[in-house]
């Protein structure tokens, strides 16, 4: 909602465009101190009611869903998990790429958003990059466990063993390992070295102790010259510039799990672009459900405005469409390929047993968003909390829609299968949400969940020319237009 | 009665905004010092030129970090693949002609060695991890991760006097002027 104040003055150079005033990031015009406190303060001081009221169920159900789920699998035998013949990924591999396409709003936000030098991004990036590790932590337990005997599980790792077997490197399923573990790794990097220069910000307001100490490890030692920050920024942009590739390979080679199989519904080029919006669709709804509540709880209402809400909205807007288009492509072309094997499939999807998947997918990934078209849904945070968790619970289902309804109607009438999850299936499946919202809540207790120093580098004053007039008549519009009248009278 | 004996490390003064120390810095730059920095709570923008620094070198490790990633991958992939146990699987040849399908790893690699060498390379350009330093003995550093912002000059410069060095800060609009000394 920019709008035009009026002409920049005309200089030497000739008329320049007219200045368009920013919208702040940071209402109040809060100072910096103000920045480092608030957010300081929601590590320092005692948690509210709320956070227990979060924390403790969900270490619970982590602890017996995801401790207990994997006991009594790896003690008993994955025959406990509802995988049949035919659907043999079931539930694990649904869940699997449900958790992983979670993580990849996080990395869109820190390095496509930094790349493309959108300021917004600097109050939600730690979180989303926080929500980036913890879900893939959460998706890394599946495939691990789902390889069957699970301490057979570094068999996947191309090193040499009692057989003389190599892995096959021309299979997708390698390409997963190396795209999950290398996608973990750099985005803990990515977050870490961001985090170094808020560490140290803690580490500076403790009291001596253990926990300056520990503080002081994590942030390195870090002193803020600039002699460290010329070379923390260039690293910052390395990351960002190779996570922006990471980040589209890494949904693009899990599709190649799908695509590069002979199986009607899977066998389509559309998959990489479809499953990568997909994953950002998802991920940002997953931000907005653990942000707005938590912007509340903090009061961060000042750094976490509405128009960073406004923006996430329209990205789910913008790829729940793309995502709305891929399905109907899909269904395009199957019945234009005039494959039959190709069109039952997706009559099967539709029009099968497993219809309310289907339909649940459908109108929670492709209607619900539309009503942010609306400036109105977008402002009204109960509704877009509905259509997150729309989102959220419509993404699950489309994985289902793809592994297990193509999985249970495969070529031969012979293997057609009805799946149906088992206990402790679901309970795996309700472990890992636990398990990722424990991760979360020890997040905010422990580590600046805003980026400090960042959001600090949005206040207009951060900017060295701030108030030098003469070299830069144009900076500090948003705040002095009078100025800029003056200037343009005067050169009249 | 204390035994031990101080080092002094150099003057730590503070400035009123970034702009002040922007201005103060390109001063400093002007007047040849070389053993000093300046203490900001975040980057700013364009204090590299105003300090007289090159641009980082960091990506040139980057660069070739995330090559030994490419070879790397490559050579696993082909001396497993072709060499040491060639297996035709879904019709893909066992011979140099595979590469298309050991792309995915290849590229996968190169991004996991860069992300290391980005790593470690900062590390070793700004020469952390330490556990102490001698400004964090002064009394108002701590702010320079807050609200603060600092412009420290070591004794060890070769132009580092203990009064004019001290009057060139004050002149430039440096505040609460501070000897900094480390024990040792």
């Amino acid at each position: 909602m920019a709008s035009t104040t009026q002409a920049a003055p005309e200089t030497r150079t000739g008329v320049k465009l007219p200045v368009l005033e920013r919208e702040k990031l940071i209402l109040n015009g809060r100072s910096y101190h103000w920045i480092t406190e608030r957010i300081c303060g929601v590590v320092e001081n005692k948690q509210p009611l709320l956070w227990w009221l979060l924390f403790i169920p969900s270490a619970i159900i982590a602890a017996i869903g995801v401790g207990g789920g994997l006991f009594h699998l790896v003690s008993t035998g994955v025959g406990v998990w509802g995988n049949t013949n035919r659907v043999m990924w079931g539930w694990p591999i649904v869940n699997f790429v449900f958790w992983i396409g979670i993580g990849h709003a996080g990395t869109l936000i820190s390095a496509i958003l930094f790349l493309t030098r959108q300021n917004w991004r600097t109050s939600i990036n730690r979180a989303a990059e926080a929500m980036t590790i913890f879900a893939v932590m959460c998706a890394g337990i599946f495939p691990a466990f789902h390889v069957g005997r699970v301490w057979f599980a570094w068999f996947l790792a191309p090193v040499p063993n009692a057989n003389a077997i190599w892995q096959n490197f021309k299979s997708p399923l390698l390409w997963d390992v190396f795209a999950v573990s290398t996608y973990f790794t750099v985005s803990l990097i990515f977050w870490f070295l961001g985090m170094v220069p808020d560490l140290a910000t803690i580490r500076d307001r403790c009291k001596p102790g253990l926990r300056k100490i520990l503080y002081g490890i994590f942030s390195l030692g870090w002193r803020g010259g600039n002699r460290q920050w010329s070379h923390y920024e260039m690293a910052y942009l390395l990351l960002a510039a190779l996570s922006t590739p990471l980040v589209l390979s890494v949904h693009s080679v899990v599709s190649f799990d799908f695509a590069t199989s002979v199986v009607p519904g899977w066998h389509t080029t559309i998959f990489p672009p479809y499953f990568v919006a997909g994953a950002i669709f998802g991920g940002f709804a997953m931000v907005l459900t653990i942000m707005v509540p938590a912007r509340f709880v903090y009061g961060l209402q000042d750094l976490i405005t509405m128009k960073h809400i406004d923006n996430m909205a329209k990205i789910i807007l913008l790829t729940g469409t793309i995502v709305g288009y891929a399905y109907l492509m899909e269904l395009f072309v199957a019945f234009y390929s005039g494959a039959i094997y190709e069109m039952d499939a997706f009559k099967f999807r539709i029009a099968g047993p497993y219809w309310w998947a289907y339909a649940a997918m459908m109108s929670c990934n492709v209607l619900s968003p539309q009503v942010f078209w609306f400036k109105a849904c977008r402002e009204n945070l109960w509704v877009v909390m509905i259509v997150a968790m729309c989102v959220n619970v419509g993404m699950w289902f489309e994985r289902f829609v793809i592994i297990v309804t193509t999985l249970a109607r495969m070529w031969l009438p012979g293997d057609w299968k009805t799946f149906s999850p088992s206990a402790q299936d679901q309970m795996l499946f309700v472990g890992t949400i636990g398990l990722f919202l424990t991760l979360f809540m020890l997040f905010l207790r422990f580590l600046p969940c805003i980026n400090i120093a960042e959001v600090k580098w949005t206040k207009l004053e951060a900017d060295p020319h701030f108030d030098d007039k003469e070299h830069h008549p144009d900076h500090g519009v948003a705040i002095e237009p009078a100025y800029q009248k003056e200037l343009a009278e005067a050169k009249s | 009665m204390s035994t031990t004996r101080k080092r002094v490390y150099g003057y730590l003064a503070e400035f009123k905004s970034a702009s002040a120390l922007y201005k103060a810095a390109e001063k400093i730059r002007d007047a040849g010092f070389r053993k000093w920095d300046c203490y900001s709570p975040y980057p700013i923008h364009g204090l590299d030129g105003a300090m007289g620094l090159k641009r980082s070198i960091l990506p040139w490790f980057v660069f070739f970090g995330g090559m030994t990633g490419t070879a790397t991958a490559f050579t696993l992939a082909y001396s497993t693949q072709v060499v040491i146990y060639p297996t035709v699987v879904q019709a893909k040849p066992a011979n140099i002609f595979t590469i298309p399908a050991f792309f995915p790893v290849m590229f996968e690699l190169t991004i996991l060695f860069s992300g290391f060498t980005v790593l470690f390379g900062l590390l070793a350009l700004i020469q952390l991890p330490r556990l102490n330093h001698p400004l964090f003995a002064s009394k108002q550093f701590h702010r320079a991760t807050d609200d603060g912002f600092f412009i420290a000059i070591e004794a060890r410069d070769s132009k580092f006097s203990p009064n004019a060095t001290r009057e060139l800060l004050a002149e430039i609009g440096g505040a609460n002027i501070e000897l900094v000394e480390e024990e040792d």
